[in-house]
C-alpha cells in the first residue's frame, strides 16, 4: 500500500518535470509546425548555464532564471536567424534541428566535460517532508509538482486571457487564417519559441536539481518529450499535461512492479495512442 | 565535359585508395593503437583512460630498445560494434603491432573475439572487466593485467559480514553485464560468510528517476550493496539521501571511484565510511602509487585529483606492453614470439603491487578493500582498509568448480 | 521537402548510362586495387549503410515519408538471424543459414509494414517522430530481453556461411557478395522510379488529395512503399551483421538511427546514388576524422556538415553536384 502510493507520488512528480518540458515543446509544434528536436540539448544546455549562474551568484532561484533567459535568447535567436528563412518546409526544419541537437550536444560535452552535475538546492527545499500514510516524502518533489502546476496555470491564462495568446491559439487552428487577418505572423512565432525555448531550459535547471544533469539527458528528455506530446497530441498544452501524466505514471509503475520491461511499456502506450486515436489523446485532427 | 570529369574522379578516387593504406613499415618504429569511449556519455572515462597511455608513454619518452613509438587512437562509444570498427582501424589500416584497450565490458569480449582472428597482433586490456573476456574461450594474443569485475570485489563480502555486521543485504545495480559480474564476486564471498540478500534490484542503465526504488527497498535491511556507474550511482545517492534514507551503504567498483566522487553538487557526506572493493585506492601508502598519483597530476592538470580505475587500468596495461617490449629488446618477429613468452612469465611492479598472468593471461594482483573519506579540503576519496594479496580468477577455487558455477546473470549466485 | 523534391522525372540520357557503367567497371576493379581494410571497412561497410540509407532515401525521396525506423527493420532482420542461426553464445536454435536469412527477411519486412501501418496514420513530420519512437521502443526492448535476444550483449560469432570453398567473410568474396545485393536494390529502386507503383507513389508524396480523387488507395500504397523498403534494408541488415561479426542493441540504437538519415540527406534524397554517396563520405569521415582534426571532435564535424547540407543545399550533395554541373557546363542544356 505504502508502496503503491509512494509509486503514484512519484509518478506525478516525474510527469510535472515531463510537463515542464513537453509544454514548451508542444506550444513551438502547435504554432510553427515546427518539430525541435534540438529541444532536449535545449534542456541540457539550461541546465549547464543555469548550474554555472547558480554557482557563480550561490542562488538557486537565479540559477533558474538565467537557465530560462539564456535559452529564451537561444530561442529567439535560432527562430530569428534560421527558422525564420524556412517556414513552411516543416521537414528540413525538423532536419536543421537535428544538426543543431548534433552540435550542441558535442560543443556541451567539450565544455562541461562528462561529469555529472547536481545543483545545491535551497534549504528550504532539501529533505522530507512528513506526509499521512507513506510518512514522509522528498520536499524538492513536492516542489516540482508545485512548479508544474504554477507554470501550467500561467500558460493556460497567458493563452486564454491575453491577446498574444489568442494570436497563438488562432495561429494553432490556423495559421493561414491568422497571417490573413493582418497578425503579425513573426512576431508571434518568435514569441512562442522564446518562450518554448526558455521553459526547456528552466525545466533543465529543476530536473537537474531533482535528478541530475550529464551528456545523453538532451536524448533522454527529448524523447520523454515526444512520447508525451505524441500520446497527450501535438500543439496542446493540455495534452502535454494528460500525456505527461500517463508516461510518469507508467515509468514509475513499470519500474516498481516489472523493472525489466518497465522501459518498454511508455512506448506500448504511445503505439496504443497512436492505432486507436493517431492525433493523440486531445490532439485535433490535422 | 562530362566524360573528362569521370575520369577525374576515378583517377582521383584510385589514388585516394591507394595512397592512403601505404604506411611506411619502416624499421625502428613500433606502433600502438589505443581505443576508448572518447565520445558519447563516457567520454570523460575514455578520456581518463587515454590519459593513463600517455603517461605511461611518456614515462619511457616515447622510445621502446631505440625503436620509436607512435601512438593511434581511435575512440569507440561503448557499444561491442565500435570496439570492433576501431579495433578493425587500427590492425588493418593502421598496421599496428599492439592495441590497448578497450573500455567496458562489451567492448572487451568484442575485442577479443576480433583478437582470435589477428594473431599477429597483441592485445592488451584497457580497463574492460568481463568475466568471459579471458575465462571462456580466451584469445592467445590478447592479455589482461587488470582484473575482471568478480576479482575486484575479493574479500569485500566477508568483511562485510564480518567487520560490518551487515547479514542483511539488497542490491542495486544496473541491468548489464558488468554489473552482474561485481554483484556476483560481491555475493559469492557475502553469501559463503553468511550474509543474506532480501532483494536484488535490476535497473536499466540510464535510468535517473530512483524514487521508486528507493521506496521499494525494505526497512529491515543492515545495507545496501550499490553497483552503478558515473551518473546513475549520483542519482541513486542522492534521491537515497534526500528521502531520509539511513542505511549505510556498500559500493561497487565503478560506484566508489573518482568519476563518482568527483562529480559536482552537494558533497555525498552519506558516502563517507562506504566499503568497496578495487583493484586501486586512492590513498596507497607505497611509494611507486604516490609517484604514480604525483606524475599524473603533474601531466594532466586538468585530470582528476587523483587518477580514475580507467588512467590507472590503461596505465598498467602499457607499463605491461613497454616492459615486456624492453626486455625483449623491441624484437617483435616471429607473431611476437619472444614478446608474449614474456608477458606470460614476467612479474609485473605496478603502482599497486606486482601481477602476475595465469595460463589463460589473466591478471593474478592485489585487490584493495577501501572505504570512503574526506581529505580536508572536502576532496573524497578511496581509503585503504585492508589488501587481499594476489586474487586470481577464481577467487582461489578450482577452476572447474568457479567454471561450473555458469555465466554472470542476473540470479547467479542464487546465495539462498 | 515538397516542392524542394518534386523533381521532373527524366528519360535515361546517354551520359547517365555512361556514367553508370564508369562506376560500375570502378566498383568491379576497385577490391583489386585497395588493401583489404579499404576493401572491407570502407567498400562494403559504405554498400551496406549505403543499402539501409537507400531504403530510406526510397521512402522518403519517392513517398515524402521520413522514417527513422529503418535501422530497427535491419536490427530485426539481423536479430532474427543470429538468433534462429548459429551464434558464439550458444543461443542459436543452429538452422542452417539459407532457412534463417530467409526467415528472418521475411520477419524483417512484415516488422516493417507494420511500422509503415502504423505511421501511414500520419504524415510529415508525425512520421519522423512515431518512427523515432517506435526505434527506441525496439531498441529498448531489445535491451532488456535476456531469453531471446540475450539483452546488452547481444550476439556475436555471426558468420556468412562458407559455399562452394569461398569463405563469404573474405574481404574480397564479402565485397562482392555486398555489390551484388546492394546493385540489385539499387536497380529495383531506380526501376521503381518509373514504374505505375513509383510514379502513383510520387503523385502521392507531391499531392495525396489529387491521387486519392483519382481513385488511389493512398493508404495501401503508402503501407507497401513501406514494405519495399523493409525488404532493402532487411537485406542490409543480414549483411550488417555478417559484417560486424555481432549484433547488439547498441547497433540499434539512437546513434544508427541518426547516421542513417545523417547519410541519406548528406547524399541528397532526390536520386537513390544519394545514399550511397552520403555512406561513403560517412564511413571516411568515420574512420579517419580522428586523424584530421582533434580526436574528440568528430560529431562536431559530422553534425557540422549535415547541418550545413541541409540549410545550404537541400537536396545534399547530388544536388550540390547538378548546381555546379549547370554551372560550369550551361551551354549544353
Amino acid at each position: 500500500m505504502k508502496l503503491f502510493i509512494m509509486t503514484i507520488l512519484n509518478g506525478l512528480t516525474l510527469a510535472a518535470l515531463y510537463f515542464l518540458v513537453a509544454s514548451g515543446f508542444t506550444l513551438v509544434f502547435g504554432v510553427m509546425r515546427n518539430v525541435n528536436l534540438a529541444h532536449g540539448s535545449l534542456f541540457l544546455l539550461g541546465a549547464y548555464v543555469g548550474f554555472d549562474v547558480a554557482e557563480a551568484t550561490g542562488s538557486w532561484v537565479l540559477g533558474a532564471a538565467g537557465g530560462f533567459v539564456a535559452i529564451a535568447i537561444l530561442g529567439l535567436l535560432l527562430q530569428v536567424c534560421i527558422f525564420r528563412f524556412m517556414e513552411g518546409q516543416d521537414l528540413r526544419q525538423t532536419l536543421v534541428t537535428i544538426g543543431i541537437s548534433i552540435i550542441l550536444a558535442d560543443v556541451m560535452l567539450a565544455v562541461w566535460g562528462g561529469v555529472t552535475y547536481q545543483f545545491e538546492i535551497p534549504d528550504a527545499l532539501y529533505g522530507v517532508t512528513r506526509l499521512p500514510i507513506i510518512k514522509v516524502y522528498t520536499t524538492y518533489r513536492l516542489f516540482i509538482l508545485l512548479i508544474a502546476v504554477v507554470i501550467g496555470l500561467a500558460l493556460w491564462l497567458f493563452l486564454d486571457k491575453t491577446r498574444v495568446g489568442m494570436m497563438i491559439r488562432a495561429g494553432v487552428d490556423d495559421r493561414d487564417m491568422l497571417a490573413a487577418t493582418g497578425v503579425n505572423v513573426h512576431r508571434v512565432f518568435a514569441i512562442v519559441f522564446t518562450i518554448g525555448a526558455g521553459l526547456a531550459g528552466f525545466a533543465g535547471v529543476v530536473g537537474g536539481s531533482a535528478l541530475s544533469i550529464a551528456p545523453g539527458e538532451d536524448l533522454r528528455y527529448l524523447l520523454a518529450s515526444l512520447v508525451v506530446v505524441i500520446v497527450g497530441g501535438m500543439g496542446s498544452v493540455g495534452g502535454a499535461a494528460l500525456g505527461a501524466l500517463l508516461i510518469g505514471l507508467a515509468e514509475q509503475f513499470g519500474l516498481a512492479y516489472s523493472p525489466t520491461y518497465g522501459v518498454v511499456y511508455t512506448f506500448i502506450i504511445m503505439v496504443l495512442t497512436l492505432a486507436f486515436r493517431p492525433q493523440g489523446l486531445l490532439g485535433r485532427r490535422a | 565535359m562530362k566524360k573528362a570529369l569521370g575520369v577525374l574522379i576515378i583517377c582521383a578516387a584510385l589514388a585516394v585508395s591507394l595512397c592512403l593504406p601505404v604506411t611506411s613499415q619502416a624499421d625502428g618504429v613500433i606502433k600502438i593503437g589505443a581505443m576508448a569511449t572518447l565520445e558519447g556519455p563516457f567520454a570523460v572515462l575514455g578520456q581518463d583512460g587515454m590519459r593513463g597511455v600517455k603517461l605511461a608513454l611518456q614515462q619511457w619518452n616515447y622510445t621502446v630498445a631505440g625503436k620509436k613509438i607512435k601512438l593511434y587512437t581511435m575512440s569507440t562509444d561503448a557499444t561491442p560494434d565500435s570496439a570492433t570498427r576501431a579495433a578493425r582501424k587500427l590492425v588493418e589500416q593502421d598496421k599496428v603491432d599492439i592495441v590497448i584497450g578497450p573500455l567496458s565490458g562489451s567492448e572487451g569480449i568484442a575485442v577479443k573475439d576480433y583478437a582470435h582472428t589477428q594473431p599477429q597482433v597483441t592485445f592488451f586490456n584497457g580497463i574492460s572487466a568481463a568475466q568471459d573476456t579471458t575465462l571462456r574461450n580466451p584469445a592467445p594474443n590478447f592479455f589482461r593485467f587488470t582484473g575482471d569485475g568478480v576479482q575486484f570485489m575479493a574479500g569485500v563480502g566477508e568483511y562485510v559480514v564480518q567487520v560490518k555486521g551487515y547479514k542483511k543485504i539488497v542490491t542495486v545495480a544496473e541491468d548489464y553485464s558488468f554489473a552482474y559480474t561485481n554483484v556476483m564476486g560481491f555475493l559469492l564471498g557475502y553469501c559463503k560468510a553468511g550474509g543474506k540478500v532480501v532483494k536484488r534490484f535490476w535497473v536499466p542503465v540510464g535510468n535517473k528517476d530512483y524514487s521508486t526504488i528507493v521506496a521499494s527497498i525494505p526497512d529491515d535491511i543492515d545495507a545496501i550493496f550499490v553497483a552503478l556507474g558515473g551518473s546513475d550511482a549520483v542519482n541513486f545517492l542522492s534521491q537515497y539521501e534526500q528521502a531520509g534514507g539511513d542505511k549505510p551503504m556498500v559500493g561497487g567498483t565503478v560506484t566508489i571511484d573518482q568519476s563518482v566522487l568527483s562529480s559536482k553538487g552537494r558533497r555525498k557526506t552519506y558516502m563517507i565510511g562506504t566499503p568497496s572493493g578495487s583493484a586501486m585506492a586512492d590513498n596507497l601508502d607505497t611509494p611507486s602509487w604516490k609517484k604514480f598519483v604525483a606524475e599524473y597530476k603533474a601531466a594532466f592538470p586538468k585530470g582528476f585529483p587523483s587518477p580514475s580505475v580507467f588512467a590507472w587500468g590503461y596505465y598498467v596495461s602499457t607499463v605491461a606492453c613497454l616492459t615486456a617490449l624492453d626486455k625483449v629488446n623491441g624484437d617483435l618477429s616471429n607473431n611476437h614470439k619472444a614478446f608474449r613468452e614474456t608477458l606470460s612469465k614476467i612479474e609485473l611492479q605496478t603502482p599497486s603491487g606486482v601481477v602476475r598472468l595465469d595460463e589463460n593471461r589473466q591478471a593474478i594482483a592485489d585487490m584493495f578493500i577501501t572505504e570512503v573519506a574526506e581529505r580536508p579540503d572536502g576532496v573524497l576519496y578511496s581509503k585503504v582498509v585492508k589488501v587481499v594479496p594476489q586474487v586470481n580468477q577464481t577467487l582461489g577455487m578450482d577452476r572447474k568448480e568457479f567454471l561450473a558455477l555458469g555465466p554472470v546473470g542476473r540470479n547467479n549466485p542464487p546465495c539462498n | 521537402m515538397r516542392g524542394s523534391n518534386a523533381q521532373v522525372i527524366r528519360g535515361t540520357s546517354q551520359a547517365d548510362v555512361l556514367w553508370h557503367v564508369l562506376v560500375f567497371v570502378f566498383l568491379l576493379v576497385y577490391p583489386w586495387i585497395a588493401s583489404p581494410f579499404w576493401t572491407v571497412q570502407i567498400g562494403a561497410q559504405s554498400l551496406i549503410l549505403g543499402m539501409i540509407a537507400l531504403s530510406l532515401t526510397f521512402l522518403a525521396g519517392y513517398g515524402g515519408m521520413v522514417s527513422l525506423a529503418q535501422v530497427s527493420v535491419a536490427g530485426c532482420a539481423g536479430y532474427t538471424v543470429a538468433v534462429l542461426g548459429v551464434n558464439s553464445f550458444n543461443m542459436g536454435l543452429g538452422w542452417p543459414w539459407l532457412a534463417a536469412v530467409i526467415l528472418a527477411i521475411v520477419i524483417a519486412t512484415l516488422f516493417g509494414t507494420l511500422i509503415g501501418a502504423i505511421s501511414v496514420q500520419t504524415t510529415g513530420i508525425y512520421t519522423i517522430m512515431i518512427t523515432l519512437a517506435i526505434a527506441v521502443g525496439f531498441y529498448y526492448f531489445a535491451r532488456q530481453n535476456y531469453n531471446i535476444l540475450n539483452g546488452w550483449n547481444g550476439f556475436a560469432g555471426l558468420k556468412p556461411p562458407v559455399i562452394g570453398g569461398v569463405n563469404w567473410r573474405d574481404p574480397v568474396p564479402f565485397y562482392y557478395l555486398s555489390l551484388a545485393v546492394v546493385a540489385v536494390a539499387y536497380f529495383v529502386v531506380v526501376y521503381l522510379r518509373r514504374s505505375t507503383f513509383g510514379l502513383s507513389l510520387q503523385g502521392i508524396r507531391d499531392n495525396d488529395r489529387r491521387m486519392q480523387a483519382l481513385g488511389f488507395n493512398v493508404r495501401a500504397h503508402r503501407i507497401l512503399a513501406y514494405t519495399v523498403a523493409a525488404l532493402i534494408a532487411s537485406f542490409g541488415g543480414v549483411l550488417m551483421i555478417w559484417l560486424n561479426g555481432r549484433i547488439s542493441p547498441g547497433s540499434i540504437g539512437i546513434g544508427p538511427t541518426i547516421d542513417i538519415l545523417v547519410i541519406a540527406v548528406i547524399g541528397g534524397l532526390g536520386h537513390p546514388v544519394g545514399a550511397f554517396i552520403g555512406a561513403v563520405l560517412f564511413t571516411l569521415l568515420e574512420n579517419f576524422a580522428i586523424d584530421l582534426i582533434a580526436s574528440e571532435r568528430f560529431n562536431l564535424l559530422i553534425g557540422a556538415v549535415f547541418l550545413a547540407i541541409v540549410l545550404f543545399s537541400p537536396d545534399g550533395l547530388l544536388g550540390l553536384w547538378q548546381k555546379l554541373r549547370q554551372w560550369t557546363a550551361p551551354a549544353t542544356h
